[in-house]
């Protein structure tokens, strides 16, 4: 066989199209996905599954997604909520329909899910990755009204810019107090990167002000390295209370501005109370979030352990061992999309490899990891021993250098991925 | 002409075989798709599988990455690097 130029590039430009292209599936292989909620994980599966050509549409109740990754840097004065924002029509492609609606109910037997403005959508697989919920009534006098006064900035948006104006605000020689909830909870280093960047702020504006932890648990993600870094960097500043040394919060009351701990009450200039939290409450209509607040899923799939046809991922899942962050939730998401992709085609999805990589923030330019690899056992995933863990302890600095700027390329590359921004 | 045929096809079947991802592939773009100050697109997949094994062995010193390849065998990270290659991570942002 030969050919002559024309063929030679007609079957060159073919080869170039198989790479390049999305891949044409046959009617039956084509399948029907509601994703609900435009985060890292929705944003991210919605937009993978309209890649390989499936029929996907997006549910979200509002415009623009603020992302909670980098909002710490917000309150420490280095970066604006306007850079921290995608308005999810810019993340939608070919074959990808954006809804701006809240999920109200769902019928896994007639495998709909309808709208609040009464739309009912037909899927074949359901997507839920909704987030959390902030369990309002877990800490005595803490509910919506009192995170106006006390703010938990645990949604980036408005409760960011109402804590980090609070801040600003307080007089030199304030205290700040932090109250992180028990585990687990949305992105477990988060509260400890958030004292050192207020630090940060506070260090350059308000050098005579303190910041207390008072925490519900006697240890915390990265403690070793965020310990050394406020001590080299904040020295002083900062105070970790445990529970063993009376710094469970039993109660708040917003008015005074106190908290009330097992050993006695505290008065706050800014009080951040995060409350606890559990899976976004469409997961709960939903009938795939159980006693523990979330929702138990496999470890291949993510279809719930609960309701066949629907699958979670992102905070609001308990696959196994990931912990919640956004990281986790945009790997949780390319790894269902291509599951379904499989079942949509009829072919047995592949036993997953995950990755989970969470860089913090000490300083603009001082940043640390803990990284986990992750792999299936009996349905659910298991972190690989021998791989993972925390950044060195007593790395020079620029390998801390290095890493901030790793996490803003993380940033950049991920939004670009889930947002298209 | 016949060998570029063959490799014609070669690139057809591997554009094909990139379509579904080997494990933990697709984690790669989380820190290094589009928008990252080290983008892999470029990457041959012996330059790939020879970083991941320097990553393994201690020879080349990182941050991160030494914690990352311990979790994949020498055969997951050809698979892997086979399809970064063939184009893999290039989304088509139509």
């Amino acid at each position: 066989m030969t050919l002559d130029r024309r063929q030679m590039i007609v079957a060159a430009g073919g080869a170039v199209a198989a790479l390049a292209l999305p891949r044409r599936l046959s009617a039956q292989d084509r399948g029907r996905v509601v994703v609900v909620g435009g985060g890292f994980g929705g944003a991210t599966a919605a937009r993978t599954l309209a890649r390989l050509g499936h029929e996907v549409t997006l549910v979200e109740r509002d415009a623009t997604y603020v992302t909670c990754p980098f909002s710490n840097a917000v309150l420490g004065g280095f970066m604006e909520l306007e850079s921290l924002s995608f308005p999810l029509a810019g993340a939608t492609l070919d074959g990808m329909r954006l809804i701006e609606d809240s999920a109200v109910d769902v019928d896994p037997e007639a495998r709909t899910l309808t709208l609040a403005g009464g739309e009912v959508l037909e899927w074949d697989r359901l997507v839920l990755s909704p987030g959390v919920e902030f369990l309002y009534d877990a800490l005595p006098g803490y509910d919506e009204a009192a995170a106006e006064r006390m703010p938990h900035a645990w949604k980036a948006g408005p409760q960011t810019a109402l804590l980090r104006a609070q801040l600003e605000a307080m007089a030199d020689g304030g205290l700040v107090v932090i109250a992180p909830p028990a585990n687990p909870f949305r992105c477990p280093p988060g509260p400890y990167e958030r004292a050192s960047l207020i630090a940060h702020y506070l260090t350059q504006a308000k050098p005579a002000s303190k910041i207390l932890i008072l925490d519900a648990k006697e240890t915390f993600s990265k403690q070793p390295l965020f310990q050394e870094a406020w001590a080299r960097l904040y020295p002083g500043m900062i105070e970790f209370r445990p529970p063993s040394m009376g710094g469970r919060v039993i109660g708040v009351d917003p008015a005074a501005m106190t908290l009330q701990t097992e050993f006695g009450t505290v008065a706050a200039a800014v009080a951040n109370v995060i409350p606890p939290q559990r899976a976004g409450a469409i997961a709960q209509v939903a009938g795939v979030r159980d006693e523990t607040g979330w929702c138990p899923v496999s470890g291949v799939t993510f279809e719930s352990d609960l309701v066949p046809g629907i699958h979670v991922i992102g905070d609001a899942c308990a696959p196994g061992a990931m912990p919640k962050s956004a990281f986790s939730a945009n790997a949780q998401a390319k790894v269902l999309a291509q599951a379904l992709d499989a079942l949509f085609r009829g072919e047995e999805p592949q036993s997953p490899r995950l990755i989970n990589t969470c860089y913090s923030l000490a300083a603009p330019d001082f940043g640390f990891s803990v990284a986990g690899v992750y792999a299936e056992a009996e349905g659910k995933l298991t972190e690989l021993a021998d791989a993972g863990g925390l950044s060195a302890l007593e790395a020079p600095a620029q390998d801390r250098a290095q890493e901030a700027d790793y996490a803003r390329s993380w940033y950049a590359a991920t939004v670009r991925e889930a947002f298209g921004g | 002409m016949r060998s570029l045929l063959v490799l014609l096809l070669c690139l057809a079947a591997g554009g094909a075989q990139a379509q579904v991802p080997p494990p933990g592939a697709t984690m790669c773009s989380g820190c290094h798709g589009e928008g990252s100050i080290l983008p892999l697109d470029d990457w041959t997949a012996a330059e790939i599988i020879a970083a991941m094994a320097g990553f393994k062995d201690g020879s080349r010193p990182a941050t991160l990455m030494p914690r990352l390849a311990a979790g994949f065998s020498d055969e997951d990270i050809t698979a892997i690097a086979d399809w970064i290659a063939a184009g893999g991570m290039r989304h088509d942002t139509r």
